[in-house]
């Protein structure tokens, strides 16, 4: 299952050894170098997207409170300390107040001692003209408190919006409005150092984009792309519209353009896996969490310039610093370990959401990530109720189910309040076919029900 | 002894039949359902041969045993007399029974019962009384101790109790209780079981047996010094010392009298002999009847959404509401308006065990606090049969789950301008997934090019159930919902 992407350590550790040799914190943080500025940028990159709020937990499950500046200050100086120098944020993350908090938390800091990645986040029609996304730029560096942005990002190339498919929401946005050639001169007058994009949904839009890069018409310094173990061979499987990691690398890789990695953990689904795949992992090795196999796995690559991650709480960044400091890259063996693990996953047929919340709010009431949050949970966790009623344990499996699924998202909010408008699955980055998958759960629970 | 014996079935008695109406977990009516089938008019409604027959050979035996350890009505009465007991001791006399007053009653409402005159056949009816006091007072008492249970014990990490909906189901059935309660505990502090044989009308059937009974309470005349002690403890006024007889039509065999002789000159005994009761004039308490009428109306329409934002929050969701039905939908089984009339005694039994929140006391006059179907809370899941499982009177003949498709209650109608494909031009279709009959199909708008798919219901199929009422996305009113029939059809 070795693929020409992975490379092959020559560092020590062999999984032949004991797992007392295996120490991992006690190094340096891994650097990787950018080919075409020279910047050495850490391995672990700090994605601002999920900061911890005072109501507890994110701006996910808490929109109305504010962020825990306190907290956030204290990741942050904690991070720096530790050789973390990739803050990657969006005037649309956390309710639109993610820059602000990151701008305030990297200004206790020299300018020189990071590298700040923001994007042009013109979802919303509304912000579409060569105007408004101005205005949006020029607000970013106002909250990031910068007069220049180390890395700019056309943020999720090849998604749709209300009305138009992937490649004509992407010209509407950065093409026909001459925003694009607007960003290159930014470029060139020195207020955005390296100009890349972002890419989710449609792979025509990520083809085209590397076809002007090798005509010279445009060139991206980097790009940033969903890699992990689970989707480097099975995107493709568990969503048709999804493009497996492994070509996406590639491509980027041939040309040498450096890669930021985004949801290497899925949103943090590799982190919480089914409890027998734990064991597995466990198994080999005894000390290390899931999450720390799926940041290897991501950073192994040596295209990789830094792998993000949103990391809400001090143990999460404390664990993750541990993993890059420094990066044991995967091996060949651990490599097909992985792709093993990948193909149980897959074949759990859980839903692929990663909780990113960008459906919601859903117009008709329902709690989206919640239904798939509760039902992927059953899955992992293997309570999940079979539909023969001859199983033994099944009556006590099917009450279980129903009374935590009311517990778990009120009545109204469920799954059969789903009318398929279809508002939502235009947003999700994942293309889950959300309203389809809202009629699976529910017949599902349907049928519980009934028998 | 016998009083102690008499007063241990009473509580367990009064104790199951509360448990049985403030029940929310669903459990309780599997065990105790019977408590509510044993009584006698419930048991006369539905024609319950076997129960009719113990009862009244139980009353030819031992006289009114029913009304002091079955009716948890009259079991009530004796905890209010017993407070008055303690208030002023040996405080009942002797009164002759009012039978011009019984017999009235009896046969207005016998009338009632047989022309369908239901509020009548409510109010007297002591078994429903006591299920509509506790239903409609202390039912929502339970579910606030439940939630407020629930919210204190998860953060114990235990979940043994979950939140449930608090809602008053019905004003008129609280008025009828606060005003049932405050009338019998009136008079049972004051004078006992006047209800009990004056105004009762199951109190006056069993009467007719309970003067032939062949145990009975004694006076032995030569043991009797005359002290009266008896006759002030006599819950039924019906110990008439000077000529040492009792009324045994008005007896209700609760053996206080018993205890109270301390010269062993009052007995239950077994002794062929002819009724006696001898009238001596004294006034008696009057009664007063319940007077009631009420209406409620309801108004217009209107539909909201929440515009799309960046990443999170939570729509608000508007309450649906009930709609102006022109005809009521009567619960599952119950087969008509007539039927439900002439048999339902608005215990209230059937309303508070509805697991959905469907089923609730109705405010037309014609089937006054008798129960109806609306859909705003929940829909009646083809799955459920509780309804059908608890009635005692057959006004809801039980029902098995794979006949409920085939009982039509009602059927669908749909309202265009509430209509969300029409409203908004978004595709829905949500009545139409979860139709259990598969009763809807949607289709292009005959008109409207710009509308989306709009639902139509084929009528035959449709069995009522309210899931497309329910499961409508428009609100408050919903753009299609269910109008009742006054005869259910039954394929």
């Amino acid at each position: 299952m070795a693929t020409s992407a992975v490379a092959m350590s020559c560092s020590k550790v062999e999984n032949q050894q004991q797992t007392e040799d295996i120490i991992d914190g006690i190094g340096a943080m891994t650097m990787r170098q950018n080919p075409n500025t020279g910047d050495k940028v850490s391995i672990l990159g700090f994605g601002m997207m999920r900061l911890p709020v005072l109501a507890g937990g994110t701006a996910r499950e808490n929109p109305d409170s504010p962020i825990d500046q306190d907290m956030v200050n204290l990741q942050v100086d904690y991070a720096l300390e530790h050789g973390v120098n990739y803050f990657d944020t969006s005037p649309a993350y956390c309710q639109g107040k993610s820059e602000q908090s990151t701008g305030i938390a990297l200004l206790r800091h020299p300018r020189n001692t990071y590298y700040i990645a923001t994007k042009l986040s013109n979802f919303n029609p509304a912000t579409w003209s060569l105007k408004s996304s101005q205005e949006m730029f020029e607000n970013s560096l106002r909250e990031l408190r910068t007069d220049y942005v180390d890395y700019l990002l056309m943020h999720g190339t090849g998604m749709g919006s209300e009305n138009l498919n992937g490649m004509d929401t992407f010209y509407a946005r950065y093409v026909n409005n001459g925003l694009l050639d607007w960003l290159v001169e930014q470029k060139k007058a020195g207020r955005i150092r390296n100009l890349g994009f972002s890419y989710h949904g449609d792979v025509a839009v990520f083809d085209l984009l590397l076809k002007w890069h090798d005509e010279g018409r445009y060139h991206w310094d980097f790009a940033q792309i969903e890699l992990n173990y689970l989707d480097w061979h099975y995107a493709n499987e568990i969503n048709a519209r999804n493009t497996d990691a492994d070509y996406l690398y590639d491509e980027l890789n041939k040309r040498s353009i450096p890669a930021v990695i985004m949801e290497p953990l899925l949103g943090g689904r590799l982190a919480n896996v089914p409890v027998d795949i734990a064991a597995k992992m466990k198994q080999r090795e005894p000390q290390s969490s899931p999450a720390r196999w799926a940041f290897r796995f991501a950073g192994t690559p040596q295209g990789v310039l830094t792998v993000l991650s949103g990391m809400t709480y001090m143990e999460h960044i404390k664990d993750n610093v541990q993993t890059y400091s420094p990066l044991r890259p995967v091996t060949a063996d651990e490599n097909a370990f992985l792709m093993d693990i990948a193909n149980d996953i897959y074949a759990l047929n859980a839903v692929p959401c990663t909780a990113c919340n960008y459906c919601m709010p859903c117009p008709y009431g329902l709690n989206i990530p919640a239904i798939f949050s509760y039902y992927n949970n059953c899955i992992n966790s293997g309570k999940m109720p079979t539909t023969d009623k001859s199983d033994p344990n099944y009556s006590a499996a099917r009450k279980r189910f129903l009374i935590a699924y009311d517990r778990a998202v009120p009545r109204l909010r469920q799954s059969a309040h789903c009318i398929g408008c279809n508002q939502c699955a235009v947003h999700c980055p994942q293309r889950i076919d959300i309203p389809k998958q809202m009629r699976r759960i529910d017949d599902f629970v349907e049928h519980l029900k009934r028998n | 002894m016998l009083r102690k014996i008499r007063i241990s079935i009473a509580a367990v008695m009064i104790i199951m039949a509360t448990a049985l109406f403030l029940d929310i977990s669903g459990f309780v009516h599997l065990y105790l359902g019977w408590v509510a089938k044993i009584q006698f008019l419930p048991a006369l409604l539905a024609l319950n041969v076997g129960v009719l027959a113990v009862l009244v050979v139980l009353t030819f035996l031992f006289g009114r045993v029913y009304c002091s350890v079955i009716c948890p009505l009259g079991i009530m009465q004796d905890v209010f007399a017993w407070f008055g007991k303690k208030n002023k001791k040996n405080r009942y006399s002797f009164s002759p029974e009012k039978k011009w007053l019984r017999y009235t009653i009896l046969a207005l409402f016998c009338l009632c019962l047989i022309i369908g005159v239901p509020l009548v056949v409510t109010i007297l009816d002591p078994y429903s009384s006591f299920g509509m006091i506790v239903t409609s007072l202390f039912q929502p008492l339970v579910v606030l101790a439940n939630n407020g249970l629930a919210a204190i014990e998860s953060h114990y990490e235990s979940y043994l109790f979950y939140d449930r909906e608090l809602w008053l189901k019905g004003l008129m059935p609280i008025i009828v209780s606060v005003l049932t309660l405050i009338v019998l505990a009136i008079l049972a502090w004051r004078n006992g079981r006047t209800y009990c044989n004056t105004i009762c009308p199951v109190g006056t059937i069993l009467s007719f047996f309970a003067r032939f009974s062949i145990f009975r309470i004694r006076i032995d005349e030569q043991k009797c010094i005359g002290c009266n002690l008896c006759a002030r403890n006599c819950k039924a006024a019906a110990i008439d010392v000077k000529n040492h007889t009792i009324d045994y039509s008005r007896c209700v065999d609760c053996f206080d009298c018993i205890d109270k002789c301390k010269h062993d000159a009052i007995n239950f005994t077994h002794q062929l002999s002819r009724p006696q009761s001898q009238e001596v004039p004294q006034t008696d308490e009057s009664r007063r009847s319940f007077l009631l009428g009420s209406a409620l109306a309801i108004s217009a329409a209107a539909i909201a959404q929440t515009q799309k934002k960046v990443d999170g929050g939570l729509a608000v969701i508007e309450d649906k509401q009930e709609p102006t039905r022109q005809t009521p939908v009567l619960p599952v089984n119950s087969l008509s308006q007539r039927n439900l009339a002439r048999h339902c005694t608005a215990c209230q039994l059937c309303v508070s065990k509805c697991p959905y929140n469907v089923l609730r006391p109705s405010n037309d006059l014609a089937n006054i606090m008798q129960p109806k179907m609306s859909f705003e809370r929940g829909y009646c899941r083809p799955e459920c049969t509780r309804c059908g499982d608890v009635c005692p009177t057959g006004a809801i003949m039980p029902f098995k789950q794979e006949e409920k498709a085939s009982i039509h209650v009602g059927h669908a109608v749909w309202i265009e301008q509430n209509c969300l494909p029409v409203a908004d031009g978004v595709e829905c279709g949500n009545c139409a997934r979860h139709c259990p009959v598969g009763a809807i199909q949607m289709i292009q708008h005959p008109t409207d090019p710009t509308s989306g798919k709009i639902p139509i219901v084929d009528a035959s199929v449709c069995i009522g159930c309210g899931a497309c009422e329910n499961l409508c996305p428009a609100r408050p009113f919903s753009a299609i919902y269910v109008e009742g029939y006054e005869q259910q059809i039954i394929d």
